[in-house]
């Protein structure tokens, strides 16, 4: 038996990874490697650094130092690299971030179009498949201002794939929602968890950290406290700090 | 006092034999203008000292002094400059219309830089950030993106702009040129009425200004037809 094949593959490695804005120290020497069909779930109080860290991993925010390697390619200035791994990897932002002036489906084609260079009519027959796998492909021509929060955030996800990436950022993506429409959006995360999508994200919906995620991760003040699977995670914490932080979220 | 109405009307016509030259003061240092404009506003947002501080001296100066005094330097003043009646600049400026257009473009191109820059900041910054999350370079994210939604958020700033460059053209004739202006200014010493002379020049302005706002309002409603109510 080969070992090696086994071993599931390292797509993100986080390596004392350092980032201050001015005088803050944003994310204080984080390591966090993650698998090939991974997912993890982080959690943490507001200002603990969530956001941070994995806006490092597409480059949105620049780490000071530490190492960063996404799919073999480490982060640096080199604009190549920072490319390359953007083509690799989806992001799906709080506010949802679609383009106001473009078409549903012209938020998905545009960077196929740009960045691919496909064509149009196969960028948009890509679009509808994934407009349809998001269970909407009947708004495809409306413009975003039309759709319901829910709504808008399922086409953000459409829109993260359209790039076909191997890895899926979540970034708070139910945290701008109305109740009643968080459970739509986090059925078609958990449709692409169950896909074998390597998936970081960032919420506070423990109920969906509980049934979707391999690993949970806890972050406080810029550090990593606590990393572990869902059931020890929530039924056994080992720190204080996480300790306290579910009693605050779970009382109620 | 006696009003002649019927002066209003019947100076009109001779007025409007000078539109086309105010149309031309007008459209030429508008387009001029804008080129200037978009210009400064990339080296306004570059990031790079070594251009954004020369766009910001550039902005000051000519925002920050009359036009009328900025069209009686050009046109009394670069003359007396030898090296400048020795250059191709002489073309330009030893006819009163080049130093006009001149004016009214570095002018304008002062303000309307200003207007884009406001509409290029006010697209908000994760729509560029989804841009980059999904590979776009930042030429593309600039094109595809902010410039769109910018030109959206500038319509109504720079239409105010357009109206007032439109105005501006009177100035030019203080220096010789016979546009709608100078022409009043001729009628006028002839037939000592500047009131009717003046009322119907208001009325041409006035026309000319509902057409533009207009026009723009029209552009407006077109580049707002993502936004829903």
């Amino acid at each position: 038996m080969n070992l090696a094949n086994t071993e599931p593959r390292t797509v993100i490695s986080l390596q004392n990874v350092d980032k201050y804005f001015g005088e803050f120290h944003a994310l204080k020497k984080i390591n966090l490697t993650v698998a090939k069909g991974e997912r993890i779930v982080i959690c943490g109080p507001s200002g603990s650094g969530k956001s941070t860290l994995i806006r490092c991993i597409n480059r949105l925010e620049q780490h000071n130092s530490g190492n960063i390697i996404v799919d073999g390619h480490e982060l640096t200035d080199q604009v190549k690299d920072i490319d390359a791994v953007r083509r690799e990897v989806g992001m799906v932002f709080q506010n949802f971030n679609l383009f106001p002036h473009l078409t549903i489906v012209e938020n998905l084609m545009l960077a196929p179009r740009l960045v691919r260079k496909t064509a149009r009519d196969e960028a948009r027959k890509h679009a509808m498949k994934l407009l349809e796998r998001v269970r909407i492909p009947e708004q495809a021509d409306k413009y975003p201002s039309q759709l319901s929060g829910g709504q808008q955030q399922r086409v953000a996800i459409a829109r993260a794939l359209c790039m076909n990436p191997a890895i899926m950022l979540f970034d708070e993506p139910t945290s701008a929602l109305d109740p009643e429409m968080i459970n739509e959006v986090l059925e078609v995360m958990t449709d692409l968890a169950k896909e074998g999508m390597t998936m970081i994200c960032v919420t506070h919906e423990m109920g969906f950290a509980r049934s979707v995620a391999d690993t949970v991760v806890f972050m406080d003040a810029g550090e990593i406290v606590e990393r572990n699977t869902p059931e020890e995670f929530f039924n056994n914490p080992q720190q204080q700090r996480t300790q306290t932080f579910l009693k605050q979220i779970l009382s109620h | 006092m006696n009003f002649d109405f019927s002066l209003i009307i019947s100076s009109i016509p001779q007025l409007l034999e000078g539109l086309g030259l105010t149309l031309q003061l007008w459209f030429i240092s508008g387009i001029l203008g804008l080129l200037l404009a978009i210009a400064l506003m990339l080296m306004r947002i570059s990031g790079k000292w070594f251009l954004y501080a020369p766009a910001m001296i550039y902005i000051y100066i000519f925002r920050g002094t009359p036009i009328l005094v900025q069209l009686f330097i050009i046109y009394h003043g670069l003359p007396q400059v030898e090296f400048i009646r020795e250059s191709f600049l002489w073309v330009v400026l030893r006819e009163p219309f080049g130093c006009g257009i001149l004016a009214l473009t570095l002018n304008t191109g002062a303000y309307v830089s200003e207007i884009l820059r406001g509409g290029v900041n006010g697209v908000p910054k994760g729509l560029g950030e989804a841009g980059a999350a999904l590979g776009l370079s930042k030429v593309q994210r600039f094109i595809y993106i902010t410039t769109p939604l910018a030109v959206r958020l500038a319509i109504p700033a720079y239409s105010n702009d357009v109206i007032s460059l439109m105005k501006s053209t009177a100035l030019v004739s203080t220096i010789t040129l016979l546009d709608m202006m100078g022409i009043a200014r001729i009628i006028v010493s002839e037939t000592y009425a500047p009131y009717e002379i003046f009322i119907s020049l208001m009325i041409i302005y006035l026309v000319i200004t509902w057409g533009t706002q207009k026009a723009f309002a029209l552009f407006e409603r077109r580049m707002s037809r993502h936004i829903i109510q």
